[in-house]
């Protein structure tokens, strides 16, 4: 565990969601119970919404499957993928609270090097309740952690840091591989604890996965679209990256900080590399055009919130990017659509929960 | 770029020799150091004869050699205290260098065993760097590592590691201040990655423990910052910073890499925060200037090789931060007149 040096607050119980897609079951909850039970859910179930997904007794959850999600949202429901876990930016829009964590459902708790067993959300909230420090890297990484501090040569005027909006935490056992490295490498397994929680420096973008992440909702929220992927959509397995280039260009015009590192988590699932390769097949073309187009964003000056930096990405995206394919045209249009129901949902006239989801105490 | 074995022929391991004992230095290093070439400078302040054990093949540089090959520059440059090693840097012959203070023993890692800190700077040296997206499982070329989804394929071969970055346990390399807030602190978390300090960030180069390629940077690891009153405990200079700065520039525009992270030496104790404080530190004071003014340096792309890009930096500093502080003036100048030194020294 990466302790702050300065105790940071309590755990954050009332200001945090826990967001889970599925199209499984969330048996692996059973496991993460001494965890997790204290905070309250949102299911996203994908797929077949007449499928009844149980969640294991004693957890308090609202569950929205893709009926709830299109009566909720009306025709701004397009904006959400069907048959992909990006669905889960779903969860993101209708959580009343300031802070998620976002995992998977084959996603187990791991054990530290000394055996014991890792909180990954503690971790995660000590990850975001400490400050990060974008503009100049520090050589013994976090800073605030007990047992660390800033080397000497780091300027005093940049201690401080800036607030941390994304937590990106990390796996053992199966690595979060693309399909061309899964086939050459099937046996690969993840085995190296590496004992360090880090912040991104600004300027440089990172292939964030959506696996076990944090983030600081009312920070960096509206940023969080996972994109059009999946049923319909020429591509698949890029929607948390998607979401993690688009949320750091806006972070670092904003000086928002971007942690990763620490907490793993274990990975029990390789899913199959000939299904992955399909999906991803075009990312990996596209990427080529689509990482120079993100290393060259300038926002201007008047875009000083998130959706403003948002909005004016997805009119940047809409420009550049539809000459590689039409897809990003419609990407673009659906990144307006998510600003306009993150807007309706969360504007201050509608403070009370989203009428109907399936809740339980 | 395909990785490559680096020879231990190619390699030389220079050390600046602040004590003259170091029979204790060489001993706890001899089954590391008694491999390779190794080039010790004595600090030209240091007076009496250094005493080395027997078994280790080296070439011995003192103050008489120094003021010879300086000559008339002698004036302005000086590699006292820590900057001795510097003029290791500008004898040595071979492709590749790594450098330990000589307060440094080899570390144990988390398992206990025996922290070869030269052979671990050489496969920084000799696999590629990924300075230009940063993968999230750290360095991609290590056993049962790789890149992860979502990093695009052509930056995959990556580039050349110009300057590798080692650590420190027990005593880690933090500033006097700090230090001396938290007497106790000592650096006890072996981190077990190395990773690639992505493109245009700055960092805080320690000169303590690191490793590069000479032929590729060389020209930018020469000590042309010193503060009025740099003394001869890490807590009194800021010569390695400086230089690590000019070797992230160079590096960033030549499109080399700088990698930080493994290994790490065990730093023993030695001196004292509190007594470093009360001296001038005006380094610390320096330094707030110097950092924007390298985050913004951008060299022009007729610079080709390091020798141009230290020439360009040294013209940026004379116009940019010398009209504020005669002390950029004089680095400016050491740099030109050090890059002629190391152009004469090649040429020998």
């Amino acid at each position: 565990m990466s302790t702050p040096v300065t105790p940071v607050a309590p755990p954050l119980k009332d200001e945090l969601d826990i967001v889970i897609p599925t199209i499984r079951n969330l048996d692996f909850l059973e496991m993460w119970r001494p965890f997790f039970q204290p905070y309250h859910l949102i299911i996203v179930q994908d797929g077949d919404p007449t499928k009844i997904i149980k969640v294991p007794e004693g957890f308090d959850y609202e569950l929205y499957n893709r009926n709830d999600i299109n009566r909720i949202l009306g025709p701004k429901a397009s904006c959400i993928s069907f048959k992909d876990s990006a669905c889960r930016c779903f969860g993101f829009i209708v959580s009343k609270k300031k802070y998620i964590y976002t995992i998977d459902d084959d996603c187990f708790v791991a054990k530290d090097p000394t055996g014991k067993d890792i909180n990954a959300l503690q971790q995660h909230i000590h990850n975001l309740l400490t400050p990060s420090t974008p503009f100049f890297f520090n050589t013994l990484y976090d800073p605030y952690r007990e047992g660390a501090d800033f080397v000497r040569g780091y300027p005093f005027s940049m201690r401080e840091g800036v607030p941390t909006a994304i937590s990106h935490g990390l796996w053992l056992n199966i690595p979060d591989y693309d399909a061309p490295t899964q086939l050459v490498k099937p046996r690969e397994r993840n085995t190296r604890y590496v004992d360090a929680v880090m912040t991104i420096p600004k300027g440089t973008i990172f292939p964030m996965c959506g696996m076990n992440l944090g983030f600081d909702r009312e920070l960096i929220g509206p940023a969080m679209y996972f994109g059009l992927m999946g049923d319909g959509q020429p591509i698949g397995r890029y929607d948390d990256m998607w979401a993690g280039w688009c949320a750091k260009v806006i972070c670092d015009h904003l000086s928002l900080g971007v942690k990763t590192g620490l907490p793993y988590i274990w990975h029990s699932k390789a899913s199959n590399p000939f299904v992955n390769l399909k999906k991803e097949y075009k990312g990996i073309y596209w990427q080529e055009e689509i990482i120079p187009f993100f290393q060259s964003v300038t926002f201007s000056k008047e875009s000083t919130t998130v959706q403003k930096c948002y909005i004016e990405l997805s009119k940047m995206v809409k420009e550049k990017l539809s000459p590689v394919d039409p897809y990003f045209q419609k990407l673009a249009d659906a990144m307006l659509t998510w600003i306009e129901a993150w807007e309706e949902l969360n504007s201050p006239a509608k403070s009370a929960p989203a009428a109907n989801a399936d809740t339980k105490k | 770029m395909s990785e490559t074995s680096i020879n231990h022929d190619e390699v030389d391991i220079v050390i600046g020799a602040l004590q003259l004992d170091l029979t204790s230095f060489m001993e706890e290093w001899r089954p590391v150091f008694s491999q390779f070439h190794l080039i010790i400078v004595q600090d030209p302040d240091l007076k009496g004869k250094l005493e080395i054990p027997a078994g280790f093949n080296f070439d011995l540089y003192t103050k008489s050699d120094i003021d010879g090959v300086l000559g008339s520059s002698s004036n302005a440059i000086s590699f006292s205290g820590y900057s001795c090693r510097y003029f290791g840097y500008l004898m040595s012959q071979k492709k590749y260098i790594i450098a330990i203070d000589d307060d440094c023993i080899p570390a144990k890692d988390s398992t206990g065993n025996f922290v070869d800190a030269v052979a671990q700077h050489m496969t920084n040296l000799s696999t590629p760097a990924t300075p230009f997206f940063f993968n999230t499982l750290y360095d991609p070329f290590c056993e049962g590592a790789d890149f992860v989804r979502g990093y695009p394929f052509s930056l995959r071969s990556g580039v050349d590691c110009g300057l590798s970055c080692g650590l420190w346990l027990n005593l880690a390399d933090l500033d006097a201040p700090t230090q001396a807030l938290k007497p106790e602190l000592r650096n006890n978390r072996y981190v077990d990655t190395v990773l690639t300090v992505p493109a245009r960030t700055m960092m805080p180069v320690s000169g303590i423990n690191i490793g590069f390629n000479r032929e590729l940077v060389g020209p930018a690891l020469l000590p042309a910052f010193r503060l009025a009153k740099e003394g001869n405990l890490r807590w009194e200079t800021v010569e390695d910073i400086w230089t690590g700065m000019c070797v992230k520039v160079v590096c960033d525009h030549l499109r080399l890499g700088v990698k930080s992270g493994l290994p790490y030496v065990w730093r023993k104790e030695r001196g004292n925060a509190i007594e470093s404080l009360k001296k001038e530190w005006e380094g610390v004071k320096l330094m707030e200037d110097v950092v924007p003014f390298f985050q913004s340096l951008r060299l022009s792309t007729s610079a080709a090789t390091a020798e141009d890009c230290v020439s360009e930096i040294a013209a940026a500093v004379k116009v940019q931060l010398a009209p504020a502080n005669p002390i950029f003036a004089r680095a400016a100048e050491n740099m030109v007149e050090l890059v002629k030194l190391w152009k004469r020294a090649r040429t020998q």
